[in-house]
């Protein structure tokens, strides 16, 4: 996984609420192997007409957002499913973090396994930081992940909240499941103790093999 | 004092780090077909499957539901995804419930029809309506691809507790109203975002008087309030429910499961981060007329007026939804014409909610196109063996195989650009079953009676 540490891009201001994952990442695309890359997929329905081409107002088509590397959103970014690709959407485009005041939980969670990372930021100050960017289009955000900050085109500095783990897995692009594996012995520990406490889990008709 | 929630959560933790992160273990894991992308990060590592024995799979999200024929799924791609579930349960030795299997069908109607879900487990899918389980009194929750392939080396998963809601329903439903109605009046009134962070205790007399089937349509749609997870702690209702389903517990592990069970209710004086009440008694047939859950009307009342909202921001959102749904302001729900009518998905495609469809059924004939796609295949064969196939056939209606089908529109099922849909699916989002399609999310009576006038009807009219 990729490191993140400080990002500076260009953000685009997007200031629709509730952009649900079948917004990011229509389902029809959702069997693509992994390798193949989603970029041209992210936000399909709303960026390209039916032949292909692109819609001119939809913000990542217009010239100054083009290789925009953050989003501003505003309320409930990534809601509804649990589709991982709608982050892989996003990365692969070259957008690593989206600022708004809410997330889906289990986009937020999918975010940090693939470097991206989503930023809490309160409503007003969410909003403050469209205007600034519509008032300068291509100006640029500064997201500093160790001190958890967020610098705005303004020049003010806006901090944000980041759970221990993931903003460790994040710095160092750590594997969770490397990481996880160390725990073995534990997992094994529980595993014993959870079959002499709950023997139902285990026992016929439930299929044992080991 | 602890909530059923803790309990469940405590009895897997396997360990807490300093920052608060949870290593929580997986009692249940259903895989699908659209669970490759997990299995290719395994099989990237080499790693093995730790635990197979605790994984069950079937495919359902791109299965067609005109045959269930491997061969006739028209879609290249989503054929390979499904064979790749087969070779993949069968390189680890995972059960599964393939295209041939009556067991096959919708993973949240499989693991509680089957048993596999049980109460006082922890339970993952790589879909996020797998909230639904938590109708059995379990904490289950949905998690994309990276996390699957955690699960399936580890068979466990980093998390950070979750607060906890409680949702409180009181009073009695009345004739016509559903559980369908009930949770969309939940989402009308907390909206989508109302429970994020949160994993729902539905309780109350309302929800003890649900019964399992019933209360799987309440904790599926906890999603689309934004929660985590939805439950119910277990009663003698969930028991009896479980009792004898083919890979429960029997003989005196019943009886050492049971007297577990007995005791995750909630503590009383336990404590909530939230607390919501409803009175279901004031609860009429709910339809959504927007495109997101929480825009709930009832049958009763009219499309919102965009000029009546003072919030110029808020006005202009309801504006751009009439236009996408093609709705006028003001105009009454009863007098929007219906193009199309799908009865199916995780939400309300179990034998009961086609037992409720079949009744309002027998009394017309569709004006419209309608299918139904029961929720598995032992849930279509229980049908036909009440007869309840010929009623909806009779009907007009068309009876197809089992699978997600126009809920997501991934097999070719769609509903067409601009067409409405009454759906007793989970999501209204745009485009989400098929492009520029208009959905209403319905109960299953209220789609059988937008089927037979071709538009929006109280189902108490044909009681
Ligand atoms: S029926 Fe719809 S919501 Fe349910 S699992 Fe299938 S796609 Fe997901």
């Amino acid at each position: 996984m990729d490191k993140f540490t400080v990002f500076t891009a260009v953000a685009a201001p997007y200031e629709k609420p509730n952009v649900d994952t079948d917004q990011l990442l229509p389902a029809r695309f959702l069997r693509r192997p992994r390798s193949e890359g989603y970029q041209t997929f992210l936000f399909r329905d709303l960026r390209y007409n039916d032949d292909n081409s692109e819609k001119p107002d939809f913000v990542l088509n217009q010239a100054p957002y083009r290789n925009a590397g953050i989003m501003v959103a505003d309320r409930a970014f990534g809601g509804g499913s649990s589709r991982e690709q709608a982050v892989w959407a996003l990365t692969d485009s070259g957008i690593r973090s989206v600022i708004a005041s809410s997330f889906g939980d289990i986009f937020y969670n999918n975010a940090f396994k693939n470097g991206f990372l989503p930023v809490r930021l309160d409503q007003a100050v969410v909003e403050d930081l469209r205007a600034q960017l519509l008032k300068n289009p291509g100006a640029r955000i500064t997201i500093d992940l160790e001190k958890q900050t967020v610098l705005a085109p303004d020049g003010k500095t806006h901090g944000f909240d980041i759970g221990g783990f993931h903003k460790q897995s994040m710095l160092l692009g750590l594997d969770e499941v490397g990481v996880t594996l160390l725990n073995d012995p534990e997992i094994s520990t529980f595993e014993t103790a959870y079959k002499s406490r709950r023997p139902w889990m285990s026992a016929p008709p439930r299929p044992e093999r080991g | 004092m602890k909530t059923c929630f803790e309990k469940i959560w405590d009895d897997h933790t396997v360990l807490v780090r300093e920052d608060g992160q949870t290593l929580l273990y997986i009692a249940t894991h259903l895989a699908h077909d659209g669970s490759s992308h997990a299995f290719n990060f395994l099989a990237n590592k080499n790693l093995p499957v730790r635990r197979p024995d605790l994984t069950f799979a079937t495919p359902d999200h791109g299965v067609s539901t005109l045959s269930h024929k491997l061969e006739d799924i028209p879609d290249l791609e989503q054929r390979q995804v499904v064979q790749t579930l087969t070779r993949n349960t069968g390189k680890f030795g995972i059960t599964h419930f393939g295209l041939d299997d009556d067991r096959q069908g919708i993973a949240h109607v499989v693991g509680p029809e089957q048993g596999i879900t049980l109460p006082g487990t922890t339970l993952v899918c790589g879909d996020s309506h797998t909230s639904t389980h938590g109708a059995l009194g379990c904490i289950a929750f949905g998690v994309g691809a990276s996390d699957i392939y955690h699960v399936l080396a580890t068979q466990t998963t980093w998390q950070r507790k979750p607060k906890q809601m409680r949702v409180t329903v009181n009073g009695t439903i009345g004739k016509g109203v559903t559980a369908k109605d009930i949770i969309l009046a939940i989402i009308g009134k907390v909206g989508t975002n109302g429970a994020t962070g949160h994993v729902i205790e539905y309780a109350g007399p309302a929800i003890r008087a649900l019964s399992i089937e019933e209360r799987a349509t309440v904790c599926n749609m906890s999603i689309e309030a934004g929660a985590r997870a939805g439950m119910v702690a277990p009663d003698e209702t969930t028991f009896a429910y479980v009792k004898g389903k083919p890979f429960a517990p029997t003989g005196a592990n019943w009886d050492k499961a049971i007297a577990y069970w007995k005791t995750l209710p909630s503590d009383p004086g336990a404590k909530f981060d939230l607390e919501v009440t409803l009175d279901a008694s004031e609860l009429v047939p709910m339809l959504t007329w927007g495109t997101s859950p929480e825009d709930v009307a009832p049958i009763t009342g009219r499309v919102p007026d965009p000029a009546k909202e003072s919030d110029p921001k808020r006005r202009q959102a309801i504006q751009d939804q009439l236009d996408y749904m093609g709705l006028q302001p003001g105009q009454l729900l009863t007098d929007v014409k219906v193009d199309r009518v799908f009865i199916g998905s995780c939400t309300n495609s179990r034998i009961e909610d086609l037992r409720a469809a079949a009744a309002i059924a027998r009394k017309g004939k569709v004006k419209i196109p309608s299918m139904i796609s029961p929720g598995s295949t032992l849930v279509k064969k229980q049908a036909e063996k009440e007869g309840l196939d010929k009623i909806f056939k009779d009907a007009g209606f068309e009876w197809r195989e089992s699978g997600c089908s126009m809920c997501v529109g991934m097999n070719g099922d769609l509903v067409g650009p601009k067409e409405r849909c009454a759906s007793t699916s989970n999501r209204n989002f745009r485009g989400r079953q098929g492009k520029e399609a208009r959905t209403h999310l319905v109960s299953p009576a209220m789609a059988v009676a937008a089927a037979l006038t071709g538009h929006f009807a109280d189902v108490r009219d044909f009681l």
